[in-house]
Formats: C-alpha cells, structure tokens, sequence
C-alpha cells in the first residue's frame, strides 16, 4: 500500500528538475522581461510600446522584416514545391537528393552566409559574369543590401520547405493521379485537382517554418545587410548590445515573440485543418 | 509521351538549379579554400594546403571551436537528463496538467533565439551575475530540452509499457526495469535526439551572440566577428573542415539509425 501510495507522485519526482530548470531560466527572466516593458519609473505605463510605434525608424525595420520574409517565404515556396514534387514522384536517387538538401540544413548558418558574401561581392563570381557579359560596365554593389539579405533567407530555409513539402507529397497514394489519369484527366488537371490540393498543408507548414524563421534570423542580416538595412533582430542586438537600452531592446523582442507566435499558432491550426489526410 | 517527356525534363531542369542555388555555395567556398592568392576569389589560382595549416595555428579559432564543441556536448548531456525522465513520466503516467507540462518542454523553441539571448543577458548574466560558461550551458541545455522531448516521447510512444509492468510483476524494480527494459527500447531515439542538439548547438548564433566575455567565444560568433574585418580563405578552409565534418556525421547517422529519423 506504502509502495503503491509513492508510485503515485513518482511522475513528480521525474519531471521536477527540467520544470524547474525552464522556470528558473528561462520563464522568469521571460516574465520579467515582460513586465519591464510595461513599466516606467516604478509605475505601469505603455510609453515603451508607445515610443516604439511612434517611432519612424521602428516602423521601417518592422516594414522591411515582414516584407523580406514573405518575399523570401513566396520565393521559397516557389523553389520548393517543384524540388519537393519531383523528389516525391519522379527522382530515382531520393534518398540523395534529400540528403542533399539536409547537408546545407546542418551547415553553420555563418558559413552559409559567408559564402553569399564570396559570391556576391565586387570580385565575386556573379560580378565577373555580369561584367563578362557586358551587362555592366563595372562590377556592381550586389553586397549588404535587401537583395543580398533575401537571397541569404532563401538559401537559409529552403530545405525546412522540401522537407515539409515532402512530408505531405510523400502521404499523396499515387493510384490517386493513376485513377485520374485512366478517367481521362490530363496530367495538369490531375496535378491541379490532385497533388496541389493535397499538398497546401504541407506548403502552410514550411510557410510558417520559413517565415518565423526569417523574422528571427540574425545570422544573415548581420553578414549580408548594413546599418540601413536592419530587421527586427539586429535591432534587439543593436539596443541591448550597443546602446544597452534595455528598455526598447526588450519592447522589440516581444514584438518579435507576438509575431512568431501569432503566425505560428494560427497557420499551424489552418494547416492541420486542410490536411485531408490527416486523421 | 514526347510531351510527357519534355515536361519531366523540364522540371529536372528547375529542380537542378534550385539545387545548384543551395549547394552550389558551398562548393564554391570548398575550392576557393584551396587558391593561392592572400584575398578570397573564385575561380582561385593555383593549389595550396597553406590556409589549412594557418586555420590550425589560430589559437581563437582552436579555443572556441573547442569552448564550443564542449559546450555542444555538455548541454546534450543535461537536456538528456532532464528530458528523458520527463518525456518518460508523460508517457508512462496519468497526472493532471499533463499537457501544460509537455508544452512547457516544448517552449523553448517557442521563442526566438535572439530573444533567448537577450533575457538570458539582461536576467542570468547583468542582474544574477552567473558567469559566461554556465549562461552558455543552461542557455545551450535550453535549446536541446524541445528536441530530446519531441524525439523521446516519439519513441516511447511506439514502446509496449507492458513489457514494463510485467517485468515488475516478476519482481523487478522500477529502476532496475526502466534501465533494462525501456532504455534499450529508446536508444535510437536517444541517438538522433543527440545528433540533432549537437549539432544545433554548436551552429547557434543567435543565443551565444550575447554570451560572450574577453577569451570566452563560441566557434560561430568568432568566425563572424574575422569576416567582418578579414576576407581571405583562412575562413574557407575552415568552413571547409567543418562541412567534412558535417558530411562525416551524415554518413555515419545514414548508415546507422537512417536520416530520416533525423530530420
């Protein structure tokens, strides 16, 4: 009866130390954190939300981190949803070409980076090739601007897409194109009614994955953008390392953390609801 | 069928130029590793080991590619100790706020990185004043504890706790019992977990970008401050280093437990 009495508050015993450990480190810095932002001089106040909005230079960096990551979730969409529907239907060596797009995925970030700042650059392959080509007659500034910085994002997160893409693809039983294909559908028709269908859930998934993801890349604006380019992270990075303004580096990071969790919540909600393979 | 055929060519050929735009890059820093030339460029000239063996003799580089190849390893170590027994405790039990508290195991990867770092600067290091070594472990441990929990609970999830309680009916303990017999049931589980937080701690930026202190630097975070200064292919060839590396655990995670349960 002791034993049995014991075994009960077992489960406690096992899921004490990592509750404390995440409470301890990290949910009560978060929570202070938070309640900072809403004080000032000892007294509950908005005026640091309230600055930021007001604020012009916010207004542009929170422009450009959402513009710069739908643009970079559009174009990786656009990317990945052709690699990921050949990879699932069509290529013989799949375990290879995933495997080939894992690699970049486990490759630093910095490196990632460094090599868009090699290619891009005045000497840079593209450079010579655009100079070669009598496009332009110097090399031109490809380097430290929105463009460099979304081309960085693209190549960052294209394999999260695949791979999301290829986790539904895969699910897609292939009768269903072959039954569409012997009722006389066209290969388009099929792809359309079919495979695309079937497929948006896995797309809204990588969306998400690409998008929050971009928000909060720090890696690649920092090598690849400038002071005139910033993005939410290299703000956060600026006030609290920089400026030590604790007070607007803590009223952007939770900006940051309302985006990401908004989006991530209410498209990973949708996406789980239009996946009608889904149990 | 020629229709047919042209249309599969096709999409090979879109296919092979968006895999051009992802690994193209990196093959690009791996042979410019090897000119001659003192600044970056490729097409390089020439074949020279010289950067190699500069790369080698970089004592910062050296020191935190150590500092965070330990750290890398520690706080996997940790992650596993506090989420195995939790992910474990989900499986196994009934108890209320269950799902609060698999959720809680899950947040970390819930807020961003770089706001990670930022409150674990303001709180851990400027108000508590822990120092630079254990801020990066528990930050580090933090990052590890939502995989562990995801891939644990995915294994335990296939295991027969059955097989558990009739081993205790034969008079086995629960130690004795959870060691023997559910351990080796999760092991591959465990192993990918590993893999997945190693390697994701030792490329973290954004979280040890505010950990840092004179001499304490993590690999990532040194590489970044060289190339905003310096542009030549010292850093090729140690990219080059670490994407071998990288391509040797790949290989050994594929012939061993599979990538796709990795990913």
């Amino acid at each position: 009866m002791k034993k049995r009495g014991m075994g009960r508050y077992i489960f406690l015993a096992l899921i004490a130390p990592g509750v404390l450990f995440i409470t301890v480190f990290m949910l009560i810095p978060l929570f202070w954190v938070i309640l900072s932002t809403f004080q000032e001089g000892g007294s509950f106040s908005l005026n640091n939300y309230i600055s930021l909005l007001d604020s012009v230079y916010f207004r542009q960096v929170f422009g450009r981190s959402v513009r710069l990551s739908l643009l970079s979730t559009g174009l990786c969409a656009l990317l990945g949803f052709p690699a990921a529907y050949y990879i699932s239907r069509y290529s013989r060596h799949k375990g290879m070409m995933m495997a080939l797009a894992i690699f970049p995925m486990f490759t630093s970030p910095v490196i990632r980076s460094f090599s868009w700042m090699v290619i891009l650059g005045r000497k840079g392959i593209v450079n010579q090739a655009l100079v070669g080509l009598g496009l332009f007659a110097r090399p031109q500034s490809l380097l430290y601007n929105e463009f460099s910085m979304t081309v960085g994002f693209v190549q960052l997160f294209l394999p999260q897409m695949i791979l999301s893409l290829l986790g539904v693809m895969d699910a897609i039983p292939t009768d269903l194109t072959e039954a569409a294909g012997s009722l006389g559908a066209t290969r388009l028709v099929a792809f359309l009614r079919i495979v695309f269908p079937l497929s948006v859930s896995g797309l809204v998934t990588g969306a998400v994955l690409v998008f929050t993801g971009c928000m909060t890349a720090y890696t690649t604006p920092q090598l690849l953008g400038a002071t005139d380019t910033q993005v939410l992270s290299t703000m956060v990075y600026q006030y609290a390392m920089s400026l030590r303004d604790w007070a607007q580096a803590s009223a952007v990071a939770m900006v940051m953390i309302v985006v990401t969790l908004a989006v991530s919540t209410l498209f990973n909600r949708l996406s789980r609801r239009i996946n009608p393979l889904a149990a | 069928m020629n229709r047919h055929r042209r249309h599969h060519l096709a999409l090979g050929l879109i296919v092979f130029l968006v895999y051009v735009f992802l690994i193209g890059p990196l093959v690009i820093i791996m042979a410019s590793s090897f000119g001659e030339q003192a600044a970056l460029v490729f097409p390089g000239q020439g074949f020279t080991l010289k950067w190699y063996a500069q790369v080698f003799q970089m004592s910062s580089f050296i020191n935190s590619a150590l500092l965070s190849i330990e750290i890398a390893f520690a706080a996997t170590a940790l992650a596993l100790l506090l989420g195995v027994p939790a992910a474990y405790a989900l499986n196994r039990f009934r108890f209320p706020g269950k799902g609060a508290v698999k959720t809680l195991f899950l947040s970390p990867v819930l807020i961003p990185c770089i706001v990670l770092g930022f409150i674990m600067l303001r709180y851990v290091i400027s108000q508590w004043q822990l120092p630079v070594i254990p801020s990066l472990l528990i930050g580090h441990t933090l990052l590890s504890i939502p995989y562990v929990m995801r891939v644990i609970t995915a294994s335990l999830s296939n295991f027969d706790f059955a097989i558990e309680e009739a081993a205790c009916s034969l008079g086995a303990t629960r130690g004795y019992s959870f060691f023997r017999m559910v351990l080796p049931n999760i092991k591959s589980g465990i192993a990918s977990a590993c893999v997945m937080a190693v390697i994701n701690s030792f490329n973290n930026v954004s979280l040890s970008t505010f950990l840092t202190a004179p001499g304490v630097t993590m690999l990532p975070i040194e590489i970044m401050g060289y190339v905003e200064y310096h542009f030549d292919p010292t850093i090729a060839a140690l990219a080059t280093v670490m994407m071998l590396v990288t391509l040797g655990v790949m290989l050994l995670i594929e012939k061993t437990l599979g990538l796709q349960s990795v990913v």
